[in-house]
């Protein structure tokens, strides 16, 4: 077990595309960290990187207190699970997982202990002589973790982990899987385009875009304050609602009406200063009676979201959406009145958090 | 039970409705599909089975290709067979076409075939596009041009190789006509194979090899563990045909005639020669008889290997 830290981690690939631009990251031992963002943002390649399967163009990997930027992926001392498992067609369950130990010269006796002593562990024991067309999508996922666990490796990195299981199977597997890395405490970087996933999972993440790191947090720092509008509006299962508006006094002219400014940004936003205000439907409180510093227009849509609904208002041409409970959902048409939270609010100025 | 035969009577109906159409995949009916059919199985007949059964007819006769035998063919029964097995240069030529087969296919052209495509497998560029090319090209020129191609490069006096080695006068096809044969048929021919495992090496999921990578496997061992035995299939199809291809090619003659002394005589020069060259037709038909089986038992040995799903 032991910390990854990367330094100003460049990657560019042949033609100029740059996958990686000068990234600073310090994943402490033994932390389940997150690497999220849309695809194309290097979240794959920063993972790729670190696993010695793509070289570094500039900058330095180093896990525990080796520097391994220069070392074969073999060399590294780290075990991955890939998307599609890559588990060898051609041997079992026992083979598989003891191939890392096979190639590291562990005798035979040794290996297949060490298989079925882990194989146990994640409920395979039954299935050790079965070759991987035989087993389950859930199952190979096991196999492929059981052969990172039997590698002791000082960390683990998992690619897309979950995304070739189906939805049901998806969600008992994100709790499996957040299980066994808090009893390993190995540490483990995971990539995941879903933000669910990682907000769900993670002891921290970071949001990607592009290359760069836009946000570095816990879930719930990076859910309750993105520390940007690419943040704001990529995390969250219902966009975050920005609305542009501008700063008046004391208080925020946003979609035609006046709300005061958000505890967060008291006293930091000049007069006058262009803004975007900022605040997540679910800390949006409906009501079909006005009420002070509320957004008040039409309901456009309502959306079922199973104990909740989603309703979007028209506010003067203006798109606000509030999440209702279940039972006092507004029929279209209706006037509506969303008002939000004070202490949830958020202003961002030039993209950035204020 | 009566539900067990229901549904087949339904069907019966149905066919009946729609005229007498069989319950085939495509609903073509016999008389429609052998029509379809008719005319590839006609010309396979012509071209490929009546040859092979006139072959196996000739060898039981005296048929000559000048002479009173080619007039009047007599039948000789298994003579021509009996005499064909107890001649030692049919065994001789066996001999060296298993030395022509295992030198230039099994080794010369899988090996350096497999070899090119593992080095080629991530390159592009001019680099990947010079080297198919050159090997490629090998393989599609006409036998004829290529053979000229390769005395003008061996001749003893004016060849081309013995005035890069400095050495004027060294006669390769006289002392080395196997050795020349086999490296010939190696460059000829090593085209299809890499071709073939260039595509197979494709279906190499990466993330397996970079699986192996991560356990720390050496190159020798991601080809063990991972490489061969996804592409088993693509080696054993790629063993079989160019086994009996070279088994059967008649290239060689171009270069060597067979000699010096018969020491180059593999087997479809042996047949060229006792057939055409003496024009004993019926003896000649006979060997053919005895490549057929050799031909027949290597077939069958790969389809095995092929079929034994490990």
């Amino acid at each position: 077990m032991a910390a990854i830290e990367l330094r100003a981690l460049t990657k560019v690939y042949p033609g100029g595309v740059k996958a990686l631009d000068a990234l600073d990251l310090t994943i402490p031992e033994g932390e389940f960290f997150a690497l999220l963002g849309p695809s194309g943002c290097g979240k794959t390649t920063l993972l790729r990187t670190i696993a010695g399967l793509e070289t570094a163009t500039g900058g330095a990997v180093v896990i525990g207190d080796r520097d391994v930027t220069n070392l074969q992926p073999g060399a590294r001392d780290i075990a991955m699970v890939f998307q599609d498992y890559a588990l060898f067609p051609h041997m079992d369950v026992t083979d598989n997982i003891g191939y890392p130990l096979r190639i590291k010269k562990v005798a035979k006796p040794a290996r297949r202990e060490k298989a079925a002593e882990v194989g146990a562990r994640l409920g395979l024991d039954h299935l050790m002589d079965r070759r991987p067309g035989q087993l389950s999508g859930g199952q190979q996922q096991r196999v492929a973790l059981a052969r990172v666990m039997a590698t002791q490796a000082q960390a683990f990195l998992f690619d897309e982990p979950l995304s070739n299981l189906d939805a049901r199977l998806r969600l008992e597997a994100r709790t499996f899987l957040k299980k066994l890395q808090r009893e390993l405490g190995v540490t483990t970087v995971f990539v995941t385009h879903d933000q669910a996933e990682a907000l769900a999972m993670a002891d921290r993440m970071a949001v990607m875009e592009a290359g760069h790191i836009r946000q570095i947090g816990t879930p719930a720092e990076v859910f309750q304050r993105p520390a940007n509008t690419f943040v704001a509006s990529f995390i969250g299962s219902t966009p975050m609602n920005l609305l542009d508006g501008v700063v008046r006094g004391d208080t925020l002219e946003v979609a035609g009406h006046s709300v005061a400014v958000p505890t967060s940004a008291k006293g930091r936003v000049p007069d006058g200063a262009e803004i975007v205000y900022g605040v997540r439907p679910e800390y949006m409180t409906y009501a079909a009676e006005p009420a002070e510093g509320a957004f008040g227009g039409k309901v456009a849509i309502v959306e079922n979201l199973g104990a909740t609904h989603l309703v979007t208002l028209d506010v003067n041409d203006v798109t606000v959406q509030a999440i209702v409970p279940e039972g006092s959902e507004p029929a279209i048409g209706d006037d509506g009145y969303a008002l939000p939270r004070h202490d949830r609010a958020l202003v961002y100025r030039n993209g950035e958090l204020v | 039970m009566a539900q067990a035969t229901s549904p087949p009577e339904v069907v019966q109906e149905d066919r009946s409705r729609r005229g007498g159409y069989s319950s085939d995949a495509a609903g073509l009916g016999r008389g429609r599909a052998a029509a379809f059919v008719a005319p590839a199985l006609l010309l396979i007949a012509v071209f490929l089975v009546f040859p092979a059964l006139w072959v196996l007819y000739l060898g039981l006769t005296n048929y000559r290709l000048t002479g009173a035998a080619a007039a009047e063919p007599q039948f000789v029964g298994l003579d021509n067979l009996i005499e064909a097995v107890t001649t030692p240069e049919l065994w001789n030529s066996t001999w060296l076409t298993l030395q022509f087969v295992l030198g230039s296919a099994v080794i010369g052209q899988v090996v350096l075939g497999f070899t090119i495509a593992w080095l080629m497998r991530d390159r592009t560029g001019p680099l990947k596009r010079a080297v198919e090319g050159l090997v490629i090209l090998a393989w599609i020129l006409p036998s004829a041009i290529v053979s000229f191609l390769w005395v003008a490069l061996l001749d003893a006096d004016d060849g081309t190789l013995n005035a890069m080695l400095g050495i004027p006068g060294f006669p390769w096809l006289l002392d080395h006509p196997m050795l020349s044969i086999i490296i010939f048929n190696t460059w000829r021919g090593t085209a299809f194979s890499m071709m073939l495992y260039g595509a197979a090496l494709g279906n190499v999921p990466p993330s397996h090899l970079e699986s192996a990578r991560l356990a720390g496997a050496s190159g020798w061992q991601q080809l063990r563990d991972v490489v061969f035995p996804h592409i088993r299939g693509h080696i054993l199809t790629n063993l079989l045909l160019i086994s009996l291809w070279t088994f059967n090619d008649f290239s060689p003659f171009l270069l060597t005639a067979g000699g010096p002394d018969g020491r180059s005589e593999v087997l479809a020069v042996h047949v060229y020669k006792v057939a055409l060259q003496s024009g004993e037709l019926g003896h000649g038909a006979a060997v053919s008889t005895v490549i057929l089986l050799i031909n027949l038992v290597v077939a069958v040995f790969y389809l095995r290997l092929l079929r034994s799903k490990k």
